[in-house]
């Protein structure tokens, strides 16, 4: 640190504002190389390990963990829009008993374990868990198969669309959904044809979001979908797996898992402040949504 | 410097202070010396299948010298000799076979020569309902059994591999018999703990594990299915002082507590054999 030069203006509103910026900026800075200095030092480490080549990107298992991991998310994040856009216009739009307790209950899988999260689904979903027996009665059984990796996802990330679907669809204008009532539109056309294009944004970065974590999901994976190449490794699994064995793969998947989720960030931000045409044409008050 | 407090604390602040009184508590309850003259740890770095054995040498190395105190930790044997070669802290390293052992040495990481001082052998197990049906060795191929090995790497699956291969080459077990039972893997599980977990627990239909892994906590919970002489292979587990061991001289009294006859009588009661 360069010893702060002090300047003494003539106004002194604020008192002392120049120690204070540079406690600000200490502070602020340890804590930010903290955050990047592992990630640099990650990428670093897989650069001088593999010299820049690229064969721990290409073997069976970092392949097989890359589809295992695109193919189940894709899936729980279809499972997270079909059930968690309504629950997120109920949250939004209507009043039902215990809703408020609900609302905040609804983020719990956010906050609460992974792997306490792998354990209470190994309890539900295992073959001696609540719905052990009649899951077994209709010849199904969840644990180490990928529908075990897909729940772990669908149970750890759907709070994160839920509830930047529930903020969409409050922030949606009321006026002109009663518009298009008054149109004659019904309430699913009205849903359909208002509510849903306006918040398509919102609901896209929420999406986003979840997604991103689906991909990272590990503790509840683990525990509940076991660990086995091409059936539910998927690539956080794999970073954790082949650290022993074959550390090549372990660092550039690991690369690969910074990659999309900055990718993910990104977008996020872009469909929060960039091109958008509400902002445009509201001039420079206008805050995104 | 010193201001009154103000009475009306914000909530940010009064969270602050909240956390630095429990933090404070916490560094009294985990400072080194509350209840009792511990004037050295000793850290050891164990196999997972060593678990109860060694924390129980622990407790009894302790009560033989008072003014140490011993932090364990288990792992598999391959994740400790990673985490030794990554730079990781210990006095003594314990592996479940000589393989890994020999990794963290070419590593430069050991500082004594390696002594066996315990043994262990293969067992498969099912749960007690067994829902595989699981009788024999030989069904262990029956098409859709839900097997659960360690990962590979781990020394209890080198061991596998090695008795599977030897059950195979016999012939008596039927065409492909390894390759056929590798097909009903499951899962591949970070340490052998988490394999006898996973019977225990009923989701797997069997597992193979160390003798020794059944211990009283789980033996209720599981039917043992023993592996032939001939192919079950002798586990043997080494243990030497870690290189730039921060207490070298108490982690080479701690490696002589093990391998005297108190040491061994505690492995014994676990289920492990004697060094030979």
């Amino acid at each position: 640190m360069r010893p702060e030069i002090r300047t003494r203006k003539p106004r002194r509103q604020v008192r002392d504002s120049s120690g204070m910026r540079a406690l600000v900026f200490l502070a602020g800075g340890v804590l930010m190389t903290g955050l990047f200095l592992p990630v640099v030092a990650l990428l670093w480490r897989t650069l001088s390990t593999t010299g820049g080549s690229t064969p721990g990107l290409m073997s069976d298992s970092v392949v097989s963990a890359v589809s295992l991991s695109l193919s189940t998310t894709m899936i729980s994040t279809l499972i997270v829009i079909l059930l968690g856009t309504p629950l997120a216009y109920a949250f939004a739009r209507y009043r039902f008993p215990l809703k408020g307790p609900l609302n905040v209950a609804i983020e719990l899988p956010i906050v609460m374990p992974p792997v306490v999260a792998g354990l209470a689904l190994l309890m539900t979903f295992g073959r001696r868990g609540l719905l052990g027996a009649p899951l077994s009665a209709m010849g199904l059984s969840l644990p180490f198969s990928p529908a075990a990796v897909v729940i772990a996802q669908v149970f750890v990330s759907a709070p994160f669309y839920i509830r930047a679907a529930q903020a969409q669809f409050e922030a949606t204008p009321r006026e002109l959904e009663q518009a298009a009532s008054i149109d004659g539109a019904g309430p699913w056309r009205v849903f359909w044809s208002v509510t849903l294009p306006l918040g398509q944004r919102g609901l896209l970065a929420g999406l986003l979001l979840s997604w991103a974590r689906a991909v990272g999901e590990f503790g509840a994976t683990i525990l509940f979908a076991g660990n086995l190449q091409g059936r539910t490794q998927t690539m956080p699994l794999l970073v954790y797996g082949a650290l022993e064995s074959d550390l090549s793969s372990a660092l550039w998947t690991g690369l690969l898992l910074i990659a999309i989720a900055a990718l993910a960030l990104a977008l996020v931000y872009l469909l929060a402040h960039a091109f958008d045409p509400e902002a445009e044409d509201a001039g420079s008050q206008a805050s995104p949504s | 410097m010193r201001r009154r407090l103000d009475l009306r604390m914000s909530s940010v602040t009064a969270f602050v202070l909240a956390l630095s009184t429990c933090l404070g508590l916490a560094a009294c309850t985990l400072g080194p010396t509350t209840d009792g003259p511990a004037e050295h740890e000793v850290t050891v770095f164990a196999a997972s299948s060593l678990t109860n054995a060694f924390t129980q040498m622990a407790q009894s190395y302790e009560t033989h010298a008072p003014n140490v105190k011993v932090v364990t930790n288990f792992a598999a044997s391959s994740q400790l000799a990673t985490q030794l070669i990554e730079g990781a802290a210990a006095d003594v390293y314990a592996s479940a076979d000589q393989e890994q052992m020999a990794q963290a040495d070419s590593a430069g990481r050991i500082a004594s020569q390696p002594v066996i001082f315990a043994t262990n052998h293969l067992v498969v197990i099912v749960p007690a309902s067994n829902p595989g049906g699981v009788e024999q060795i030989s069904d262990l191929a029956k098409p859709g059994l839900k097997l659960v090995l360690a990962a590979p790497g781990v020394p209890v699956r080198v061991y596998t591999n090695r008795a599977l291969a030897a059950l195979d080459s016999r012939g008596s077990y039927g065409a492909h018999f390894a390759r056929r039972v590798y097909a009903n893997l499951a899962s591949e599980e970070q340490n052998v703990r988490q394999v006898s977990a996973k019977v225990a627990l009923g989701e797997a239909d069997a597992g193979i594990v160390y003798t020794s892994d059944v211990t009283p906590d789980i033996a209720g919970q599981v039917r043992q299915i023993e592996i032939p002489d001939w192919a079950n292979p002798l586990a043997k587990y080494p243990i030497a002082l870690v290189a730039d061991a921060p207490h070298s001289s108490v982690g080479q009294d701690f490696i002589q507590f093990v391998l005297s006859s108190q040491g061994q009588a505690i492995l014994a009661q676990w289920g492990f054999g004697h060094a030979p």
